[in-house]
This record gives C-alpha cells, structure tokens and sequence, in this order.
C-alpha cells in the first residue's frame, strides 16, 4: 500500500460522521442478505387472512395488504434496492469514464461531437428519460439496472473528460505517444487511473441516487414486477395506505431509504475530503 | 456580447437537434416499431405494412427522421390513440399547470435557501450549520414521493389544516383555491432547497475566503455590511448557473409531485402515458421538456453572463 493510499484510509477515518455512514451500510447490508437467515417469513405466497395486521407477536412490523411479513419484506426488499445501486452505479460509471476518457484525451472535434451527445442526452430530464425506457422494455431487474445506467453515465462523462484534457498535455502521457505506445494504452494505462479518484466519490453518490431512483420507480408502478420485493414498491400502496391508517406500511420502508441514502451519500461526503489533493496534509 | 449570444444560441440549436435525434431513435428502439404500439400484439402482419404505409413508416429512415422534426417544430407530435386527442393538446392543457408548480416550487426553493446558505455560511460550524446541514442532508437523501406522503399524513389527515390532492382546472382556477396547491409546493421546494442551500453555503464560505473580504474587514466594516455589500453578488451568481443546471432534476421532481397528489400537469399525463403505454404521448412530453430544459439552461447562462462581466469577456475571447 503507497502512503497516499494510507493518507486517504487515515483522512476517511478521521471523519467520524463518514466512518458513522460506512458502519451503518454495513448493518443495513447484513440485515438485508443474513437477516432472512435468522427471521424466515414467506414472501411468494400471499394470505389474506392475514392482510394488514397491525405490528404485534409474530410480525413485529406488521403485514401488508397481501398478509406478507413487513420485517421479512424489507429485509428482501433492500437486497435489490442495494444490489441495483451498486451494479447500476458500476456500469454507469464505467461507460462514463471510458466516453469521457476518450472525448478528453481525443481532443480536438472528435471531443466536441462526443460531447455535445453528452449536453443533449443530459437536456432529457432523467426521471422522464429512465420512465421512458422502463415503459420499452418490461421492467426487470436486469433491465432497470441498465436503465439507470443509461440515464446516468454523462456525470462521470463529463468528470473524466475535464481531468483527461488536463492529463493528455502533461509529460507522462505524452510520453506514450513518444515511446510509440497507441491511444489506446495511454487511455486505459495512464489517464484512467489519474482519474481513480474523482471517480470513487462519483460513483458513491451514484449509488445512493440509483437507489433512490428505483425506489421512485417502484413508487410509480414501473419497478420490478411482483413477487420481486423492493423498498420503494413496498410504498406504492401510498395514498390508500395512509387513508387507512397502515402506518407501518409507510414509515419503517421510508425509512430504511432514507438511512441508506444518507449512510452512502456520507461515505460519499468523507471519501471525497479524503482523496481530494486540496485537503491532502 | 452579440457574439457571446449567438454562439450560445448556435450550441443550444446543436443540442436541440441532438435531443430530437436521440428521440427519434428511441421511437424506433421500440419492440416491432410504432405500428405494433399503437396497433397491439395481435396486428396481422398485413394491417402493419398498411399502417407503416400510411404514416410512412416504410420510408428510409434519415427521411422519416426530417419529416417528423418537420411536424415537431410546427406543433404537430403526432396523435394519441389511447385518449383520442392530438398530443399538442395534451400538453397545452398540462403544460401551464406544471409551468406554476415549478415556478413557484423553485421560486420559495430559492427565497429560502438563499438566507439558510448564507446564515450557515457566516456561522460555519456553530451550532446553527450543523442543524440546518443536518436537516437539508437528509431532505436530500430523502426520495420526494415519500416526503409528499409523510407531508399529507400530517398536515392533511392528521390535523385536517389542507387538502391532501391538488385542485384541477386551468392555473388561474388552481390560484383561487391556494389550499391545494400548499402542500405539493411545499414537496418540491423542500427537496430543492435542500439541495440548493448546500450551494449557496458552499458558495458563501469560498467568498467569505478570499482577499476582497479581508480587505473590506481591515477597513473596519462591520460582518453583516460585507456579507451584504460584497459577498452576496459574488456569491449569488452561480445560483443562477445552478438554477439551469437543476431543471431536469427539478421537473424531475415536480413528475413525482405530481403523481403523489394527482397533479393534473405534463409530470402526470406522462406517469399516466407510461403506464398505458401511450408512445405518441411519452415522446411528445420527452420532447418538449427536453426543449424546456435546454432554453432554460441557455436563458440561465445568459443571465449569468449578464450577472457577471468576467464571464462575458472570457466567454467572448474564447
């Protein structure tokens, strides 16, 4: 391990709030994936005998409108909610960061073409662009990971290009094209991992937006179809729900979005103090 | 700054056709193509080839791609076969609605956020910024429509004070019944302002920095002259920048407002349009909001240029 990756460990843990985050995700995570071991509730079969049942022995959150364990319910439900975060976040910002390391390190009117793609795409709202894909094509997992994905690589795009029109005048890069090494290795090779760490602290904060994303979609009916649970379809009863008094159909899946969300967006916040050259000691 | 203007108009045409261009791919991304949307999965083969016919669907693509701008641009977005109307009427029933949502949501986002940055940025880590950071950090990590849920459970069925849906009717009628329109304006400023404020006390805290403010305080100036006198415009102008930045994400927002108290804007004829799978109408929206967004962009730079010379100049010389 180099010092500057030590001095960013130390800075990250430095921060209390940032450290705070990371310990909260990491239970958020072992309730989702090892929770189910422990709390086994049926989530395919539903029973309306046993619909709406306030919290009490046996369910300590309750049921929902389909007599499913609320408690059990969540813990499945954010495995997708994390899940479809994180991959969407992965692929968004690798597509991004390659577009954008080319567009830079191109120059010139490939750099200009490339980039007026990314200012029109980025003109469509994302909420109008991300419905407009999840009403093409069925909603599945799959396809609303990419969906995010595709609504979402023009930040890092635009992130990487900015720091590759930096780096492909600096010498270690010109020096590739000196030493006779292609385009190619100069991208992947040396632009690319200068770029590391915009892209960590991006690609946090795209985590916590995608999640809330597909929370909203789920919201508006055009998640991930049943039996698949997830935070936000557990909140699409909405209006109703509330009308009726079901308060722990609302609150408790609130919630837990709201924690994760603030959890990821303080690593977000901590990552970003500990990699920026400016704060650096 | 006649140049400045027509070559951030000239960009913002580029863009536009781009938009337009994205659209139209996105139309023929469709699975079996418009005819199947609008026809249904049971078409014969044969009713298709007529319909394609018809609407010149079976023409080469660059060609179709021109006569559908050509439409667009003179207001033609095609008909919707699900609710029988032209789209264009659609959305200039909707658009209005949603054009007062959004102006007023961002109006009070603004008002308010700007006093909260500058509050927290001239008191940086007292008591009163971690508070106020505390509370705009989690409306910002918090998603809108579970915000209008909570806002209607206490302010509409607990305590009973507003009306839990919005008022229907054009925007001057929705105006004459101001109760309704409290709590989805309410929604969408609270999530704007908590992402705002942010700015505007970063921007702040970076102002209060540098060497103008040190001058004016060996001066003698009193804190709240120079926040007032020099700060604040310095400050202030990349707001202007944000405030065409945020527009996608902001009629994000209002689409979510909308669905969640059964606003009767573009944000909910489109929900509604994704769900029926109504295509002449989910392009004709992309379209036009996209159009929104990039003269809104284009009218927030060129204010921000008006704000401030060293932009213009720089701009100009480019």
């Amino acid at each position: 391990m180099n010092t500057r990756t030590r001095d960013a460990i130390r800075a990250f843990a430095d921060n209390r709030l940032s450290v705070i985050g990371l310990a909260v995700l990491v239970l958020i995570t072992l309730f989702c994936f090892l929770g189910p071991l422990f709390w086994q509730t049926d989530q395919i079969h539903t029973s309306l005998m046993d619909a709406f049942l306030p919290p009490g022995p046996g369910h300590p959150l309750g049921t929902d409108d389909l007599g499913r364990d609320v408690l059990g319910r969540l813990m499945v439900g954010g495995r997708i909610s994390l899940i479809v975060g994180l991959l969407a976040a992965i692929i968004a910002t690798t597509i991004g960061a390659l577009y954008g390391a080319i567009a830079g390190y191109a120059g010139g009117p490939v750099d200009s073409i490339l980039m007026r793609v990314v200012d029109a795409v980025i003109s469509i709202p994302t909420l109008f662009l991300i419905l407009f894909v999840a009403a093409l094509a069925a909603p599945t997992v799959t396809t609303l990971i990419l969906a995010i994905a595709f609504t979402s690589w023009l930040v890092p795009a635009r992130l990487v290009r900015g720091e590759a029109l930096t780096l492909r005048n600096l010498d270690f890069v010109r020096m590739v094209r000196v030493l006779g090494g292609g385009p190619g290795r100069a991208v992947t090779r040396h632009v690319l991992p200068n770029t590391i760490s915009t892209l960590a602290v991006n690609a946090t904060f795209q985590v916590a937006d995608a999640i809330l994303i597909i929370a909203t979609l789920s919201f508006l009916g055009l998640g991930p179809r049943p039996p698949a649970a997830n935070w936000g379809g557990m909140l699409s009863g909405g209006l109703d729900t509330l009308y009726s008094g079901y308060w722990w159909l609302i609150y408790p899946a609130g919630l837990l979005i709201v924690v994760t969300v603030v959890a990821i967006n303080l690593i977000g916040d901590g990552l970003r103090d500990a990699l920026s050259p400016r704060s650096a000691r | 700054m006649g140049l400045f203007l027509l070559r951030r108009i000239g960009q913002a045409l580029v863009v536009l056709l781009i938009v337009s261009a994205v659209i139209f791919a996105l139309l023929h991304f469709l699975p079996g193509g418009p005819a199947r949307a609008i026809l249904g999965p049971r078409a014969t083969p044969q009713k298709i080839a007529e319909f394609n016919h018809e609407n010149g669907y079976d023409l080469a693509l660059p060609l179709q791609y021109t006569r559908w701008l050509g439409k667009a641009v003179h207001g033609d977005l095609g008909f919707s076969y699900k609710r029988n109307s032209p789209v264009s009427t659609l959305l200039k029933a909707t658009v209005p609605r949603t054009l007062l949502l959004v102006g007023l949501g961002t109006l009070i986002a603004v008002l308010i956020a700007i006093p909260v940055g500058i509050i927290q940025a001239t008191r940086r880590n007292r008591v009163v910024d971690h508070a106020l950071t505390t509370v705009t950090f989690t409306l910002y990590s918090m998603p809108s429509f579970w915000l209008g849920l909570i806002l209607i459970e206490v302010f509409a069925i607990k305590l009973g004070w507003l009306p839990p849906d919005a008022p229907t009717g054009s925007p001057l009628e929705m105006l004459q019944n101001p109760a309704g329109l409290v709590l989805p304006i309410a929604t969408l400023s609270l999530v704007t302002i908590a992402s705002f404020s942010r700015y505007v006390r970063a921007s702040t805290v970076e102002q209060l920095e540098q060497d103008y403010v040190r001058t004016a305080r060996a001066k003698g100036l009193r804190s709240g002259a120079i926040v007032r006198r020099h700060v604040l415009r310095n400050a202030l102008s990349p707001v202007v920048t944000l405030l065409g930045l945020s527009l996608p994400w902001i009629l994000g927002g209002s689409l979510v407002v909308e669905a969640v108290f059964n606003f009767p804007g573009t944000g909910f004829l489109f929900w509604n349009a994704a769900q029926a799978q109504d295509y002449p109408v989910l392009l004709g929206v992309v379209l036009v909001v996209s159009v929104g967004t990039v003269i809104g962009s284009l009218l927030a730079d060129l204010g921000y240029a008006f704000l401030d010379p060293r932009v213009r100049d720089q701009i100009g010389a480019k």
